[in-house]
């Protein structure tokens, strides 16, 4: 299993834990990654602004992972999202593609349907398998409470993203629960985190956030459970924001899914980068049995 | 003497300039934290920075950045081995002709004793060093006019700094090449030397052994020689001569320049060739000395102190004053490489939004115009802040910048200064926001707010009919224009299969956030549906619903009808913007 690693802007700039801990938990799981140092922006943030730049950017991704005849693994689920937008659309729209590829041949580039776009989550549930990953599970969870956040652009539109079941999803829960910490119910757990407002307007992004968090904590979750770049953003370090602005203490960590699958398969907790997140997780490994 | 005049005004020039490019740097105001520091506050906060951190633990930082970053250019080698060759051969060369060649009465011949230009190692170094550079320049030449990598600009700077350092290493060389054959200093060196005069027995000798070995083009004397001749001019060059003058063949790159003239040597040196050129080789080096501080050279001074400023600085812990100056620095340290651009994330877009400021390079170039005041035009200016706030903060510019630059803290603080001339920026109504939300606190409260209300206050103020929701609706006739040009993004047109079941409203979480949601938002999605499908433009294009949506795409998922709500959504934004600008580019012209 070969997959060309996208990471994005997010990721290198202010969430390497997310890089370092996704690498290490697929080198376990005998996934081989590889890097396109030509990657560009997804073209997600663009798409407020100018459809056609945002699509341009996208097709240019999956022009360079067509290139290397290797299938995308992305870690953002903003960016997945806005991928696979882009390749449906580029199927439909033959004029647009024509315009598209105009532009990527100039530097000899050229946008060719069929190039895969998978998210890290899929990847674990669909071509590594629950079983298998289980195998490697030598120190399992005990009595942890995850409140699993599955995100927005990786379940809708499902017709485009086809990654889950849009209204009772179940792959990400999975997931969870194979590490041995029990991915309770919810009831906000589909609702966005707000980050696509953050910057624009800051009150009605953070109510947003905040209600989701204390909706998890309400439910009795020890644990936030993410596996986007923006979401973590958003649940660790704006949650901060919010609680230290308001002169409070922060009300639920959050944790990247690869770190706490990673914790449970016992690999190094600087390889996974624990201390980076803003509110601190390191009490998770409290829960890890012996 | 014209010599000793001209290298002291080009001294003078080059002082001078200096002096003024240091001035500027502490009085260039860039960020909003430097407005209210005066330039003696940054001069005296600069100089007790750099004692604090000289004598210090950083000092090894500093000494590691020298020598790898500086003297080595390590982040140009990880990026790009063509661009560090190239930049290895012209720099390193350079400065060992500097040092032998140019300054060789103040440092060669007080090293070596028995130093002579003429003799080797020193002839055999000099051509060597100075085809170094001349490779180095081709492969410059190579790389902006060649290979042409997409988005990489050259400007003047660039075409300049290649154009001197060509003049004054061409010059140099046919110079040399010339002064081989050339006869009439012969002459001049063989009576100062050797105390010989045209007519002697002896000089014919010298000479014959000259024109055969050593390239001199006589006007009497040519080849074959009587070997005895030639002995008894190897005599006498090993008296007068072989104590400075190596055999020039070692001079592998201006003996062939003197074959290739040998014909025309005669005339040439009757001409006064080598004078000519020597006159151009050193007006070349003293106009790049005197203009130094003025163009893209001044890299040899201010990247190495980029350099070495950033890797001991920081955003926190340093000093605003000394950040500011810093900044004022930077935008003189950029050497205009493009390896900026070569990794911007959102490079390619410029392909589709014709905007150069995109490149990280090219907003460098503006941003610099903007601070000196060169650039005040608003319609430029306007380019220039859409331009810088196109980005990610991805960091990439950063990492690679060669010269050190902290690029992202750059444009954070152009943006912030740029907001404050009151020009509505559009594209902060979009994720890219993002970055500058997490930068809040660092940000005034009202400097923060201003350019998202302006952005929003100069869309919606096009739109009459959405600031009066009690007035009546004119329903007919619809504006089949609204209709049509709402068919670039994919499935817009899906808007007119709505039959108002507000299925959508009823599930979008920024209604549920709000208590008076129409009052908030102006339109709900299920509105803006119908409205769209009646082509009244200003209730589409009016409502604030468009710039709050999250793009969750429930309302897509959920419609029963297939209207692909959020996609229509995200079409009437990207035609607000374009109409909203299109309404800037008729104001200011």
């Amino acid at each position: 299993m070969k997959f060309a690693l996208f990471l994005g802007c997010n990721i290198p700039a202010r969430l390497t834990q997310y890089e370092s801990s996704a690498r290490a938990v697929l080198e376990n799981l005998d996934v081989e990654l590889v890097d396109i140092k030509e990657f560009n922006c997804c073209g997600y943030p663009l798409r407020n602004i100018n459809f056609k730049a945002s699509i341009l950017a996208s097709a240019r991704n999956l022009a360079l992972s067509e290139k290397e005849n290797l299938p995308v693994l992305i870690l953002c689920k903003c960016g997945f999202g806005m991928l696979k937008h882009a390749a449906y659309i580029l199927e439909e729209d033959a004029t647009l593609r024509n315009e598209i590829n105009t532009t990527l041949k100039k530097e000899g580039l050229e946008y060719k349907e069929g190039v895969e776009i998978k998210h890290l989550l899929s990847v674990l549930y669909h071509d590594v398998g629950i079983d298998t990953i289980k195998e490697k599970v030598t120190r399992p969870f005990k009595d942890l409470k995850i409140a699993t956040h599955y995100g927005c652009h990786a379940l809708r539109p499902s017709e485009i993203v086809q990654f889950d079941d849009p209204v009772n999803p179940s792959l990400f829960d999975n997931l969870v629960a194979l590490t041995g910490a029990e991915s309770i119910y919810w009831e906000k757990r589909l609702d966005c985190c707000g980050a696509p407002q953050f910057g624009i307007n800051d009150d009605l992004s953070m109510d947003l956030t905040k209600k989701k968090i204390l909706n998890a904590s309400q439910s009795g979750a020890n644990y936030l459970c993410d596996a986007c770049s923006y979401c973590h953003l958003q649940f660790d370090t704006v949650q901060k924001m919010i609680y230290s602005e308001a002169g409070e203490d922060h009300l639920l960590p959050a944790i990247l899914y690869p770190q706490l699958l990673g914790l449970s398969m016992g690999i190094d907790r600087d390889r996974l980068g624990l201390i980076k997140n803003q509110v601190d997780i390191t009490g998770i490994e409290g829960f890890l049995s012996e | 003497m014209f010599y000793y005049i001209s290298l002291y005004i080009s001294l003078a020039i080059f002082i001078g300039g200096l002096i003024y490019k240091i001035y500027a740097w502490l009085s260039y105001k860039i960020g909003v934290d430097s407005k209210d520091i005066p330039t003696s506050k940054r001069l005296s906060s600069a100089l007790k920075g750099i004692v604090l951190t000289i004598f210090s633990a950083k000092i090894l930082t500093l000494i590691n950045v020298f020598f790898l970053d500086i003297i080595l250019q390590r982040k140009v080698f990880n990026e790009d081995f063509f661009r560090w060759l190239t930049h290895i051969l012209i720099y390193v060369a350079f400065m060992l002709l500097l040092f032998m060649h140019a300054l060789d009465k103040f440092i060669t011949s007080a090293i070596f004793p028995n130093y002579s230009a003429t003799l080797n190692p020193f002839l055999f170094l000099r051509d060597l060093f100075g085809a170094l550079v001349i490779i180095g320049v081709c492969m410059a030449i190579y790389r902006r006019f060649i290979l042409r990598p997409p988005r990489l600009k050259t400007n003047s700077m660039d075409t300049y700094a290649i154009i001197i350092l060509a003049v004054i290493m061409l010059s140099g060389i046919i110079l040399e090449g010339t002064k081989i054959g050339s006869y009439s200093i012969y002459k001049s060196m063989v009576s100062d030397y050797a105390g010989l005069e045209e007519g002697e027995e002896e000089f014919k000798a010298l000479t014959a052994f000259w024109v055969d070995k050593f390239g001199t083009v006589s006007p009497d004397l040519k080849a074959p020689f009587e070997a005895t001749l030639l002995e008894e001019g190897k005599e006498l060059h090993e008296m007068s001569c072989s104590g400075c003058h190596s055999r020039p063949q070692w001079a592998f790159v201006g003996y062939p320049v003197a074959k290739v003239f040998k014909g025309a040597a005669l005339g040439l040196d009757k001409g006064g060739i080598h004078t000519l050129l020597w006159y151009i080789h050193f007006l070349a080096c003293f106009i790049g000395l005197a203009y130094l501080p003025f163009s893209k050279f001044l890299h040899i001074i201010t990247s190495p102190l980029s350099l070495l400023a950033n890797s001991v600085m920081d955003k926190k812990g340093s000093e605003p004053a000394n950040i500011a100056t810093r900044q004022a620095l930077e935008l003189d340290a950029c050497t205009h490489c493009g390896a900026c651009t070569s990794r911007c994330s959102v490079g390619i877009i410029v392909e589709e939004i014709e905007n150069e400021n995109i490149l990280p390079s090219e907003k460098l170039q503006s941003i610099k115009a903007i601070v000196t005041k060169k650039q005040t035009d608003e319609t430029r200016f306007r380019l220039i802040l859409d331009g810088t706030y196109l980005c990610t903060n991805c960091h990439r510019c950063t990492d690679v910048c060669p010269a050190g630059i902290n690029l992202e803290d750059l444009w954070f603080s152009a943006r912030e200064d740029m907001f404050q001339k009151d020009y509505p920026e559009f594209s902060i109504l979009s994720p890219l926001s993002f970055y500058r939300g997490l930068m809040r606190e660092s940000i005034p409260q009202t400097d923060y707010n201003r350019p998202l209300i302006q952005a929003r206050e100069a869309i919606a103020s096009k739109y009459e009919l959405i600031k009066t929701p009690d007035k009546a609706v004119n329903l007919t006739p619809d504006n089949q224009e609204l209709r049509d040009s709402l068919l670039l993004s994919d499935q817009a047109a899906t808007f007119s299969a709505c039959f108002g079941c507000q299925t959508c409203t009823n599930v979008c979480p920024v209604v549920a956030a709000y208590e008076n949601p129409k009052d908030v938002l102006g339109m709900l999605p299920h509105q803006i549906m119908y409205a769209t499908g009646l082509g009244i433009k200003d209730l589409a294009f009016g409502s604030q619903m468009l710039w709050d949506c999250l793009t969750c795409y429930q309302c897509q998922e959920q419609c029963p009808q297939g209207v692909k709500v959020t996609d229509v959504l995200y079409e009437l934004k990207n035609l607000a913007i374009k109409n909203a600008e299109r309404k800037v580019e008729s104001v200011t012209g």
